[in-house]
């Protein structure tokens, strides 16, 4: 087949941004807001990406509950929650600008909930201090996307729908633009651009159970490591404690955290409120350690300590996967989680309507009577494309990351509600950094003919082909893959068993075939998705193979406990130039004194002002 | 304990199509959407479905089942009876781009067409203050996930003639959640009543009875809003409405 590059339809601009959830839409209306021409693609329509599925809410200290929270204490509650791990730079980026980003939502129509004074209300949540969540209801992500959303489409910036980007062009070293092709029609579409920014989220379509939607396959992770940036911290997959268990259909459905900040409690089936036996000695001192104190912290008393159902995720995982394991477990193989008997039904319904109609819709329970049944699911990526903390840019002159596909902010553990701030922050430093780079360009970099040749073919041989494998079900391969070989917890010997499985399965899908033509065919969709959810599988199991300690989300059998040396470490992968993938152990760079010295602090002693209080506030 | 059920899926484009039967293994708590998935994997794979969040959340898999706007992903089998045959087909609103996909781009272009919020000016400590009670009712219209069932419901909207004097049911929302906001400095009446039609609707309730967010459109949105323009300009339609239907002012 000979290809005319000049007949392709092609787009020019400064700014192209893959993604439209939170960090995508942030990332545009910035660079748009700076003067340059700027180009959204996302693979659904507007509106619909991954950010809407968001429940709990935004942190950020504004203190407009707790006045004693400022941006201090929550980028030691960050730092605690990341295990020591994260950026120390990008953790104090966010803490300072968060509460700002959030005010701004309100001028473009956000309505958040609102405290008696009118301010916006915040709610308690795992591994934050104080109530510092932003929401509404437990729709805040809807009410994120639409925000910027219906701000976005009067910002002058072009929106290409179901619109998937398949490769970054570049000019020598710089990057240089993006092929794309449009679902419905079928047809590549050439958009040739100063800066790319990415922001196209997490991966969690590798594994069978997941809260996460069909667009989570790694495209960014993959687009990024095939144009020579590197990617950080893979080994750090977050499994959310609860997700739905039952029924089978609807295993790994989120139920939000929001149950627990609102008083839900965890049981095993003998009716024991199990979380006290699990609490890890970092927080030991700052978590009830009586039913009585937890009890006396829900109504509201502020020298009651935080009940021990509101630990970090990572630590909550693992102790339902340990009730379960010791033969403690729910009917259908998780814990109970119970606010029934805790709040009012009215309550319920009003500050949790989502799960209340989730759980009567899919599974016919009454969660203002009854018990919910609750176990992990496979819920965010820490790790992701390595950037510079200030301006988002990775090793690739022009190719900037933010959001969920980004890496750094949240260390070896997430906190809940970092992220959709995560998204405001440093999308909106993506926006920036991306139109300073294009300003500061001369001449426009120019892919040449023989890159987007090279990708058409890859993508359109799937099609071609006489026969080969039915993508779905090596996908459906894969995801045994990964829950077998790199779950929630790992160890050696399954994990090198999981690299050889993705090996395997990477040569089986060099054959994929779609059945059908080129116009809206999720089939061939689903070929495409594949390539770049096993490179970002083998990245994490390499990643985790290598980590030989626990930390955070990631649990080796065989290495019990934080290891003090590895603290000093993250795991970057690469592609060699012999196009193998490579990883390696890179130095992490240091904290400046202040903030070494407030993530350490006494809490009691950031609060007095003993400790910190000469920080810079911005 | 999977059993068989039989479903008709209609297959095509904008050319045309039809019916094709497929019998497929169904397991307990399945919803619908689960099901064309597995035909999907197994028997079609290039059946074209829109979905994003399989959680009643993004409002992507809208589609007709056995005749009635629904969310495939929030659609549990054990809905229909134990040998019914379940017929599934793209919304007719809209222009089918292929098989269960409809071409939806209209909504974006009339959602375009509103204006943004015009903030008043903030409170002299740099916030804004807004009372739960008076953003309530906002905040009910913001639930909307825009599926676009009430619009594909809304017999206005179904007559393709009136796409170009009525923004349908789920934009009467928008224009209400900004034309109620405590902090919208806007007049929008006058365009409500003009540019976005909202004298075509006659308070079918249609709308309301399909929106799986369960938002009270005809009566929380679309009736104060026809009654803030009749306030203005005396609309007899409305005049009669309440007239007739004894629907009381709000304040
Ligand atoms: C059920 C659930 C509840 C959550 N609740 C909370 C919460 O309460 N608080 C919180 O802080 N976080 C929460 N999270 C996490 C948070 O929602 C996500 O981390 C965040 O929304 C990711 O946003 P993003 O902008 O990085 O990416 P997304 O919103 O996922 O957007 C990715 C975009 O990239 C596009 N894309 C991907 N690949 C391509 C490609 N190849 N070509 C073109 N476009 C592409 C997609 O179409 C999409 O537009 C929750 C997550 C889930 C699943
Ligand atoms: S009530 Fe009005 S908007 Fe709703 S379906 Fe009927 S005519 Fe359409
Ligand atoms: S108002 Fe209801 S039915 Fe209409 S688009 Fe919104 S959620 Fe869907
Ligand atoms: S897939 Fe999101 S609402 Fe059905």
């Amino acid at each position: 087949m000979s290809l005319d590059i000049s007949e392709l339809k092609t787009i020019e601009t400064d700014i192209t941004v893959i993604g439209a959830g939170g960090a995508g839409l942030r990332a545009a209306i910035e660079s748009s807001a700076q003067g340059l021409k700027t180009v959204v693609l996302s693979k659904s329509l507007l509106g619909k990406a991954h950010t809407v599925m968001a429940e709990g809410g935004m942190a950020a200290a504004m203190g407009n509950v707790d006045k004693r929270d400022n941006w201090k204490v929550h980028f030691r509650d960050t730092m605690r929650g990341g295990k020591f791990l994260n950026l120390w730079r990008m953790a104090e980026l966010h803490a300072k600008q968060a509460p700002a980003r959030v005010k701004e939502l309100e001028e473009w129509g956000a309505v958040f909930d609102r405290t008696k004074e009118g301010l916006i209300s915040q709610r308690n949540f795992g591994g934050h201090r104080y109530p510092r969540l932003a929401h509404v209801g437990d729709r805040t992500g809807l009410e994120l996307i639409r925000t910027l959303q219906d701000h976005g489409v009067h910002q002058g910036i072009d929106f290409l729908m179901e619109c998937t980007a398949l490769r970054l062009l570049k000019d020598g070293e710089r990057v240089a633009g993006v092929l794309a092709y449009y679902r419905e029609t079928g047809r590549f579409v050439l958009i040739r651009s100063r800066a790319v920014i990415l922001a196209t989220g997490g991966a969690g379509k590798a594994w069978r159970v997941t809260s996460n939607s069909w667009e989570y396959t790694g495209d960014g992770t993959y687009l990024a490591y095939e144009a020579g940036a590197e990617l950080m911290d893979l080994e750090f997959t977050q499994f959310h404690p609860t997700g739905m268990v039952w029924p089978l259909s609807v295993r790994g459905i989120l139920v939000t955290e929001g149950v627990r900040g609102d008083g839900g409690i965890l049981l095993n089936k003998d009716g024991k409120r199990f979380m006290f036996d699990y609490v890890p000695e970092r927080f030991a001192a700052e978590t009830a350690d009586t039913v009585d104190e937890a009890t006396r912290w829900l109504n509201g008393d502020k020298n009651a300590r935080r009940p021990p159902e509101l630990l970090t995720r990572d630590v909550v995982a693992r102790s339902i996967r340990a009730e379960i394991k010791a033969g403690r477990g729910s009917p259908h193989g998780g814990a109970f989680l119970d606010i029934a008997s805790r709040r009012p039904a009215d309550f319920i319904k009003r500050r949790l309507p989502g799960m209340y109609h989730q759980f009567k819709e899919l599974a016919e329970v009454d969660i203002t009577k009854e018990p919910m049944e609750v176990g992990p699911t496979l819920h965010y990526f820490m790790g992701g494309v390595r950037v510079d903390a200030d301006t988002q840019m990775t090793r690739v002159p022009g190719l900037f990351a933010c959001g969920e596909c980004g890496a750094g902010m949240h260390g070896a553990n997430r906190l809940g509600g970092n992220s959709l701030s995560d998204l405001i922050v440093f999308g909106t430093l993506a926006g920036k950094g991306a139109a300073d780079y294009a300003r500061s360009l001369g001449a426009s970099p120019r892919a040449d003919d023989e890159q987007i040749k090279v990708a058409i073919r890859g993508a359109t041989e799937i099609l071609n082909r006489e026969s080969g494998e039915n993508p779905y079900l090596l996908h459906e391969k894969l995801q045994d893959v990964m829950e077998e070989g790199v779950g929630i917890v790992r160890a050696e010997d399954e994990l090198k068993q999981g690299i050889r499985g993705i090996e395997e399965l990477g040569e089986r899908a060099k054959n994929m075939k779609a059945a059908g033509t080129s116009q809206y065919n999720p089939g061939w969709h689903e070929a495409l998705s594949m390539r770049s959810l096993l490179v970002t599988a083998e990245a994490v199991a390499r990643s985790a193979l290598m980590r030989q300690e626990s930390r955070g989300a990631h649990t080796r059998l065989d290495y019990e406990g934080e290891r003090d040396e590895w603290v000093k470490y993250n795991i970057v992968c690469r592609k060699s130039p012999d196009g193998h993938m490579e990883c390696e152990k890179v130095l992490r760079p240091p904290a400046a004194p202040y903030l070494e010295e407030i993530a350490n602090s006494k809490i009691e002693d950031l609060e007095s002002g003993k400790v910190g209080a000469a920080a810079p506030n911005d | 304990m999977s059993t068989t059920r039989k479903f008709k899926i209609w297959r095509g484009d904008a050319q045309g199509g039809d019916f094709k039967e497929f019998d497929v293994d169904v397991d307990p708590g399945m919803v619908v959407l689960d099901v064309l998935h597995r035909v999907q994997a197994r028997q079609a794979n290039d059946l074209a479905i829109r979905w994003n969040c399989k959680a009643g959340k993004c409002g992507s898999c809208s589609m007709e089942i056995n005749g009635r706007p629904r969310l495939s992903c929030m659609t549990r089998m054990n809905v229909f009876g134990p040998d019914e045959t379940i017929t599934v087909q793209p919304l007719k609103a809209f222009p089918v781009i292929k098989d269960l996909v409809t071409d939806v781009s209209w909504n974006y272009r009339q959602n375009k067409r509103i204006r943004p919020l015009k903030p008043k000016p903030r409170d002299a400590d740099g916030e804004h203050r807004m009372y739960q009670e008076d953003v309530d009712r906002v905040q009910e219209f913001r639930k909307c996930i825009e599926c676009y069932l009430c619009q594909d419901t809304c017999h206005v909207l179904r007559d393709r003639g009136g796409q170009d004097r009525f923004v349908g049911p789920r934009f009467m929302i928008r224009l209400a959640s900004l034309e109620m906001h405590p902090l919208d400095a806007d007049d929008r009446i006058p365009e409500i009543r003009k540019e976005f039609g909202s004298g075509m609707c006659n308070i079918t309730r249609c709308c309301t009875e399909v929106c799986p967010e369960h938002i009270n459109i005809t009566d929380n949105a679309i009736i104060p809003l026809k009654e803030r323009v009749v306030d203005r300009y005396f609309d007899p339609i409305v005049y009669l409405g309440q007239k007739l239907f004894g629907i009381s002012k709000r304040r």
